[in-house]
């Protein structure tokens, strides 16, 4: 049994001299804990274990990234299209994405196996195109890798 | 010895090991100077003239200067370690975290003690979930080692916000907020986190002060360009370009010799257009000013500036319209919105470059995009608005004529044919839905 969020989160609030610092590391492990995504009871039992509103859980919630507000795939295809990835064919990666998962950047697969993203910079400009799968990063990915990396990602 | 400072001996030995790392002498500066005034170590590092890595080429000493005794404000003092590596091209910090998570630790423990600190934050963007991990362990093999004598060090992640990187932003973000800048002053010196004393810095900044303690100032400040761009950068070379990735050199080695003799040229022999001397954010360079010196006064004379050290190569297939139209998006995207001329002006900028690559601008809209630049630069709270303005009016100033053919002829005239050609950008994909619930 994993342990109550609500006491997972004020063990590491205890780190923080002030306890709404604990606010990110709470979303991302309720996120964990509900499929990858922040549902309103997710942004409630947040509120409650630091003794903030959920208004105010799901206002910090959205202005990042990383969290997500609306249901996702099981797994997380992010391609970077910044342009040092651009510069170096990252468009023809995401078309191949899109081909092989029939999807629109954005868009998760009817079967809710996959999300596709294109992502904004994510640090690996030197080994072009850069894609994250479930946060861990691909590099030197070029179109012609695409369709063996789906073939990985739905036979593992 | 090689100028290799901050990945010293990295490439012999695993580094990651704590006891790899003593092996090199790791943790003996740290060890040396808990027993030093924090004022020898200020001195130390004034005498090697470090400057900023993040960006701003603050002299790093001074910064710790400016952080008023605890006779004067009884609070804690605390310690940022900035983390956030966001801007496009740089990814420096990452192979720090990656491969020398001890030199960082080190320093940081270092810097503690130089402004009298107990209380060491590390932000590391969310995306870095690999540094995350090897920084985690190596926090946990030298706290298990006793190294920390009592200063607590928490590892925090951020969750995808460039603003993040900005420090202001970082303390926001830091205490639980949505990562908006603030206005200054206050200066986090005097008020930081939790409106207390904070000293803020870069990765690399901080990675880099183990070895000046080991040199001795004096030592360090010969080695680069001195007297100002003393020392060694790690250059994240990306783009157009053979051969990728971090090289450590000293400052003052030119653009030239990073792209030729150490990238390896630039592939399928195209030829060069232009260089970005900095991160995403910096004013571009054209081929024929690859002579100059990666070290600060040589790019100020030309306009531009060392920034992150993250050197952009471009090359001729690709569009300067499209280029400046992602840079803009880019900033759009992250403008946190606070203030105005940098959340409008950004959108501003996009719609107008969407024109012009459209073919539906007229010469009259180059001037307002100029214009627009001009109406952000230097009028935003914090310096992200400067940050999409100035390269965007660094590409129309200096690629006049591609930006006047778009308008001349009425679309691209690469004719879908630039290397950018229809590069999605991650703002136009909030336009799109799930296509299905998702089973639960
Ligand atoms: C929009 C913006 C983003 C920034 N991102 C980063 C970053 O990711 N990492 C960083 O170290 N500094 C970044 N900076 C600079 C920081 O505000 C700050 O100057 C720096 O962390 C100070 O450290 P240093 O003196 O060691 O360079 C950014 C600045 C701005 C305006
Ligand atoms: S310049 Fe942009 S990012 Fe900075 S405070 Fe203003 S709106 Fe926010
Ligand atoms: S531009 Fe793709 S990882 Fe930086």
């Amino acid at each position: 049994m994993a342990r109550p969020l609500a006491d997972e989160v004020r063990a590491i609030a205890e780190q923080y001299p002030e306890s709404t610092s604990a606010v990110l590391p709470a979303l991302r492990i309720a996120q964990e804990r509900h499929g990858g995504w922040l549902p309103p009871e997710a942004l409630e039992e947040v509120g409650e274990a630091l003794g903030l509103t959920p208004a105010y859980c799901k206002g910090v919630a959205s202005f990042y990234d990383m969290f997500h507000l609306a249901p996702v795939g099981r797994r997380l295809v992010e391609v970077c299209t910044n342009i040092c990835c651009g510069l170096r064919g990252a468009q023809d990666v995401l078309q191949a994405f899109e081909r092989e998962l029939d999807v629109r950047p954005g868009e998760t697969t009817p079967d809710g196996a996959f999300t596709l993203r294109a992502v904004e910079c994510i640090g690996g400009c030197g080994w072009p195109t850069v894609v994250a799968i479930d946060d861990r990063h691909r590099l030197n990915v070029s179109a012609g890798d695409v369709p063996g990396i789906v073939q990985e990602l739905r036979g593992g | 010895m090689a100028d290799v400072i901050v990945l010293a001996n990295a490439d012999e030995r695993d580094l990651r090991q704590l006891a790899e790392y003593r092996a090199v002498g790791g943790y003996t500066q740290l060890e040396r100077v808990r027993s030093l005034e924090p004022a020898a170590i200020i001195d130390e590092l004034n005498t090697a003239n470090l400057r900023g890595r993040g960006g701003a080429f603050f002299p790093s000493g001074r910064k710790m200067q400016f952080i008023p005794p605890k006779e004067q404000i009884p609070k804690p003092h605390y310690v940022c370690v900035n983390a956030d590596e966001s801007e496009p091209g740089t990814f420096k910090d990452r192979e720090i975290m990656n491969r020398v998570p001890h030199r960082l630790i080190e320093g940081s423990l270092i810097a503690a003690h130089a402004i009298d600190s107990q209380h060491v934050f590390i932000y590391i963007r969310g995306e870095y979930l690999d540094a995350f991990e090897t920084l985690r362990t190596a926090l946990d093999d030298a706290r298990g080692a006793g190294l920390f004598n009592g200063v607590t060090v928490v590892l925090h992640r951020g969750a995808g916000a460039y603003i993040c990187g900005e420090e202001s932003g970082l303390l926001e973000s830091l205490e639980g907020k949505r990562g908006q800048a603030r206005s200054r002053p206050p200066f986090p010196a005097a008020s930081g986190l939790y409106a207390s004393p904070t000293l803020i810095n870069n990765v690399e900044t901080i990675a880099t002060i183990p070895k000046i303690l080991e040199l001795g100032g004096a030592e360090y400040a010969k080695i680069g360009a001195p007297p100002d761009s003393t020392g060694t950068r790690l250059f994240c070379l990306s783009g157009n370009v053979v051969k990728g990735g971090n090289y450590e050199l000293p400052m003052g080695i030119t653009i030239r010799e990073v792209i030729y003799d150490l990238g390896g040229g630039i592939p399928d022999g195209r030829a060069l257009k232009a260089v970005i001397p900095g991160g995403s954010s910096m004013p571009i360079l054209t081929a024929d000013q690859i002579d100059v010196p990666l070290e600060h006064d040589a790019l100020r004379a030309l306009d531009t500036f060392l920034g992150a050290a993250a050197v952009i190569v471009v090359d001729d297939r690709a569009c300067m319209v499209q280029l400046g139209l992602r840079v803009a998006q880019f900033y759009m995207h992250e403008s946190c919105g606070k203030c105005t001329p940098c959340r409008e002006g950004t959108r501003w900028m996009v719609q107008l470059l969407e024109a012009i690559e459209a073919g539906d601008a007229t010469h009259s809209q180059l001037d307002l995009l100029l214009d627009v630049c001009d109406r952000i630069l230097g009028k935003c709270l914090c310096p992200l608005g400067d940050a999409a303005a100035m390269p965007v009016a660094s590409y129309v100033v200096k690629f006049r004529d591609e930006f006047r053919a778009h308008v001349d002829q009425g679309g691209c005239p690469f004719g879908g044919e630039s290397s950018l050609e229809g590069l999605f950008a991650p703002v136009d994909q909030h336009t799109h839905h799930p296509v299905a619930e998702v089973p639960a």
